[in-house]
């Protein structure tokens, strides 16, 4: 029964369509492995033993009475990060201003996994309101990284990431901001896709910064996020900024790059990322992964992209903005907490009270930053700069892919940081985001994909791979060859490295 | 402070001030369904009942433009001889407020799709003047507050309060007009021809219900005074809950009447927004706007912007009433009004009413009777406008087709209105319930007359000898005799057969 968690998504899938194994034992074996890890990873905040075994009948009946399943994943197992509504299912957010609440309707990326006969196991931990780079942020306690458990699994999506990387299930949702699926996809040895900005609905994605959140696929594979990634993708008529144009052929990308030939295809290396401030270990794996695309025939060039040098300022500015404006809806008016309903309070106090309480430090600096940021007298210089630099960025990138198909950058300068120790320094945390910024500044496509250990600390490191925007095939073709030379370098997947977990408790 | 106002007489305001506005009109689209989700847009019903995740805010929803709301301010700013945008988006505008889903509002700032337009008002006199639009953009609605306990239904000393999101989401047009100047005197009566001209034509536009009594037609009044010869504009206020077209002229005139006051004894108007105090006529300080609030607007992420192409614009310019003015002219031509006809309709806001009316099968001639007497009768008595009247042109269109019919007399129509008015029900079905149907039996009428010329032989007796005008007083008699149910012209036929 272990052997199924250790399972990629593509093989648990084939074995369930063929009725080899029933998609209530692989929901079972994940559950149980939950039970068995999830006390010292703690990646879930909320487990739908009940939901997941039903979903799982409910493909094995088609099996059984030989009619298609719902789509290539039916029956497989996913950990879903909290920030998307699921109907009649807690939805938090990480945060205690929605602790209880049970939203009445499904995201679209709910709806569309439901559909798809994917088993949602439950709800993955994350930084309040996604806001953070190692989901010590999340009210619920963080979460650790199953490489190293005094270790952060990244941020804000780092349940999900955790849940990958400890077999607690071989598929997961994640969102990204600014990194937020990337991040801690690289910390955890785990593949992270942030899809081009609109190509997954936002519908029932809890909003953050909306001109830059996206949900992805996280996988433990280059296919299973490809398989991951055609379930999700697709106009949503819900959300106005939902591109109506088809999902980019990433499954056949996947496959077609397997094939192990890059040959023809031009890679640029990002000038600006890398130097000062990252870990020699990071740069010298990514250099690795450099020779390795070479030898695949690929032609790598450096390309300067000088404006990526302001963004971390400039989405310090568009995020907190966008996000002061999301969470003023946290009222205690409509639902979640409620502090200060006793009869002695005005309505506008209960607001202030709830919201003293309901919100964490870091979404107050957040809010505090973007109320400043909007504010008469500054709009101008702050915000309207910072889309000025956005602008900029965008061009850069364009510039960029003039000359090549694809762009990379290790995904984040160090490798996974000890719980604790940038908590009180918040530049420090910014900084993990450093690389994976540019791409949600200009809604290109972008992923992580692991690329070995570090060789001074024997974590994981995070290759990122660029694309335009729909063009999420080309990254897909390149990190499934990149995949394929890797493991063979290195004897396996880097993945199976992972300390092993059983029994571990804290 | 809570002396009661000096107020200065009007004719030494206007003799020492001009008067200067600033009007915004918010107008409720009546589209099917709400400006971002696709809740039915209806006005009233339960509370809660008409709302989704997207209208009640709550986390991971988001907003969907309504087309057809943007194709009605599209058609509004053309009505308006407005220019149209070629590229405009949404804004956010960020405050807190329970009613608020988001506590934000999604509206139009610096990019409104509609600017730059004006609107020819005719005054009582036939005078016209021209008001400047500044803008006309789309919002969405919010819901309503239900404050219980306290005094005075407002959020202060309450001790709950009832949120109602029914009205949230519903689209809204904001029409902005330019500073109006140099109507000295006139300014409360152009303030009022402006509303009703602008009420006229959104009605004929059909892109809302314009009740100001139910708000789906609400008017901000901005009202300052400058010395007579300075050139700068004098401190505003903003007058809110201005529910009727009388409320309007009141207002203002209350306003210019209050700030004179306060100025010649050297004070300083305070800007603030003022409440309209329908039953005193009087307005009362409220929201005092110390530091202009920030409503810190950025463009709304969530949106993509709206970019109505050329052949779209023009394709709406085609569908466009005609224009007030021209209408009016049209209409004295058509039903051949005098001029003081023609105003009487106008004041009384009943064009539209009796055009809809003849559309509905009336002659414009009866149509404009019912109108401007008995119905402008029970609309000042009951205290709303004309248009406010719970009766629609098409029903008494049916009571005039069902008196040309015979099938009732004028009394028995006008009381088939008052039953259509109490909330009856169609014409028809006040006729039934009532037993209002002209007695049209031959032979119960004959038995009625043969007992009239029985009781008065003397009459009888004259009209055989030929003298037919004598039969009034038995008509007269049968008339009483079938309580008014009879048509006279039958029982007057049937009198004289009888005594031939
Ligand atoms: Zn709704």
């Amino acid at each position: 029964m272990t052997e199924l968690i250790r399972k990629t998504a593509a093989e648990l899938a084939a074995q369930i369509h063929s009725g080899e194994v029933t998609a209530v034992e692989v929901a079972q074996a994940h559950l149980d492995r939950i039970a068995e890890v999830d006390g010292a990873v703690h990646a879930f905040l909320h487990v739908d033993t009940e939901g997941a075994l039903a979903a799982a009948r409910a493909v094995d009946e088609d099996v059984a009475a030989g009619r298609p399943v719902a789509s290539p994943l039916a029956g497989v197992p996913l950990a879903l990060k909290d920030v998307l509504t699921t109907r009649g299912v807690p939805t938090t957010v990480g945060s205690r201003m929605l602790e209880g609440w049970l939203p009445p309707y499904d995201a679209t990326v709910t709806r569309r996994l439901r559909e798809a006969g994917v088993v949602i196991l439950g709800k993955t931990n994350m930084d309040e309101f996604a806001m953070g780079s190692s989901t010590e942020n999340s009210a619920y306690g963080p979460t650790r990284n199953p490489w190293d458990l005094d270790r952060v699994p990244g941020g804000s999506g780092g349940g999900s990431s955790a849940a990958l990387a400890a077999f607690e299930a071989p598929l997961a949702i994640g969102t990204d901001t600014g990194g937020s699926i990337r991040q801690p996809g690289a910390v955890t040895g785990t593949v992270g896709v942030k899809p081009t900005y609109g190509s997954v609905s936002r519908y029932g994605l809890v909003a953050f910064s909306s001109s830059l959140d996206q949900a992805g696929p996280c996988a433990r594979t280059v296919l299973d996020a490809a398989l991951l990634h055609e379930v999700i993708a697709g106009h949503d008529p819900l959300d106005s900024t939902s591109i109506d144009a088809p999902v980019p052929p990433v499954l056949a990308a996947a496959r077609e790059g397997a094939s192990g030939d890059l040959s023809g295809v031009r890679v640029g290396v990002v000038a600006q990322f890398g130097g000062e401030g990252y870990q020699p270990g990071v740069l010298r794996s990514f250099q690795n992964a450099v020779e390795q695309l070479r030898s695949l025939g690929a032609e790598v060039v450096e390309v300067s992209c000088p404006s990526f040098d302001y963004a971390l300022p400039a989405y310090y500015l568009i995020a907190p903005s966008e996000a002061s404006s999301n969470l003023a809806r946290f009222d205690a008016m409509r639902y979640g907490i409620r502090v200060g309903d006793d009869g002695t309070h005005s309505a506008e106090e209960v607001m202030s009270l709830t919201r003293e309480k309901g919100f964490g430090p870091e979404v107050k600096r957040r809010i505090m930053l973007g109320t400043y940021a909007l504010s008469s007298g500054y709009y101008d210089a702050y915000y309207g700069s910072a889309q000025k630099v956005r602008t900029l960025i965008a061009r850069d990138f364009d510039a960029a892919f003039a000359t090549v198909d694809v762009l990379i950058s290790p995904t984040t300068p160090t490798t996974a940081f000890k719980i604790g120790d940038r908590v009180g320094d918040p530049m420090a945390m910014y900084k993990a985001d450093l690389c994976t910024i540019p791409s949600n500044l200009a809604g290109n496509a972008a992923m992580s994909v692991p690329c070995g250990q570090s060789d001074e600390d024997g974590l994981p490191v995070g290759l990122q791979i660029m694309a335009p925007a729909l063009q999420d095939h080309r990254m897909y073709r390149v990190a499934a060859a990149y995949e394929v030379a890797r493991d063979a370098a290195l004897g396996g997947a880097p993945i199976l490295s992972v300390p092993e977990l059983s029994g571990a408790a804290r | 402070m809570t002396a009661v106002a000096e107020i200065m007489d009007y004719d030494d305001v206007v003799a020492r001030f001009d008067p200067v506005l600033g009007l915004e009109v918010h107008v409720e689209l009546h589209t099917n369904t709400k400006m971002f989700c696709s809740c039915a847009n209806v006005f009233g019903g339960e509370p809660n009942t008409n709302v989704c995740p997207t209208c009640l805010g709550l986390p991971g929803s988001l907003p969907v433009v309504n087309g057809k709301a943007i194709e009605s301010a599209i058609r509004i700013g053309l009505a308006l001889n407005c220019e149209i945008a070629e590229w405009c988006r949404f804004a956010r505008k960020n405050y807190f407020y329970p009613d608020q889903p988001k506590n934000f509002q999604t509206s139009q700032y610096d990019e409104p799709i509609a600017f730059n337009g004006y609107l020819d008002v005719t005054l009582d006199d036939g005078e016209v003047v021209r008001v400047e639009i500044e803008r006309a953009h789309m919002e969405e609605d919010t819901g309503k507050s239900l404050h219980v306990g306290g005094a005075t239904g407002r959020i202060h000393g309450a001790e709950h309060s009832l949120l109602d999101y029914n009205r949230a989401g519903v689209p809204l047009i904001e029409i902005v007009t330019k500073t109006i100047s140099g109507t000295g005197a006139r300014a409360p009566e152009v303030a009022r021809a402006y509303v009703s001209t602008l009420r006229e034509l959104l009605r004929a536009l059909d892109v809302s219900d314009v009740r100001m009594d139910q708000g789906s037609l609400r008017c901000d009044a901005n009202v300052s005074l400058m010395p007579k010869g300075a050139s700068e504009l004098g401190t505003r206020t903003e007058t809110k809950n201005v529910n009727s077209l009388r409320s309007v002229e009141r207002a203002v005139r209350f306003e210019m009447c209050r700030q004179g006051a306060v100025l010649v004894e050297g004070g300083e108007i305070v800007q603030e927004t003022r409440h309209f105090e329908e039953a005193s006529g009087t307005t009362r300080a409220g929201r005092r706007k110390e530091t202009s609030e920030d409503y810190r607007y950025f463009p709304e992420p969530d949106l993509v912007p709206v970019a109505p192409s050329r052949e779209w614009v023009e394709e709406l310019r085609g569908t466009l009433p005609e224009p007030p003015g021209e209408r009016r002219a049209r209409i004295q031509a058509e039903w051949s009004l005098t001029d003081a006809e023609m105003r009487d309709l106008v004041n009384a806001g009943a064009v539209g009413l009796v055009a809809a009316t003849v559309d509905a099968g009336a002659t414009p001639a009866e149509a404009r009777s019912w109108w401007v007497s008995y119905l402008t009768q029970q609309a000042n008595s009951r205290g709303v406008e004309l248009a406010e009247l719970p009766i629609a042109p098409a029903q008494v269109a049916r009571v005039i087709v069902l008196v040309n019919e015979g099938a009732l007399t004028n009394k028995l129509a006008r009381e088939v209105v008052n039953g259509v008015l109490a909330g009856e029900g169609e014409p028809d079905a006040v006729v039934e319930a009532r037993g209002l149907k002209v007695v049209s039996d031959d032979s119960a009428l004959e038995a009625a007359v043969d007992e009239a010329l029985a009781a008065q032989p003397d009459v009888a007796a004259k009209i055989r000898d030929g003298k037919v005008a004598a039969a009034g007083a038995i008509v007269g008699a049968v008339m009483k005799a079938t309580k008014g149910q009879a048509d006279a012209k039958r029982v007057r036929e049937l009198v004289i057969s009888r005594c031939s």
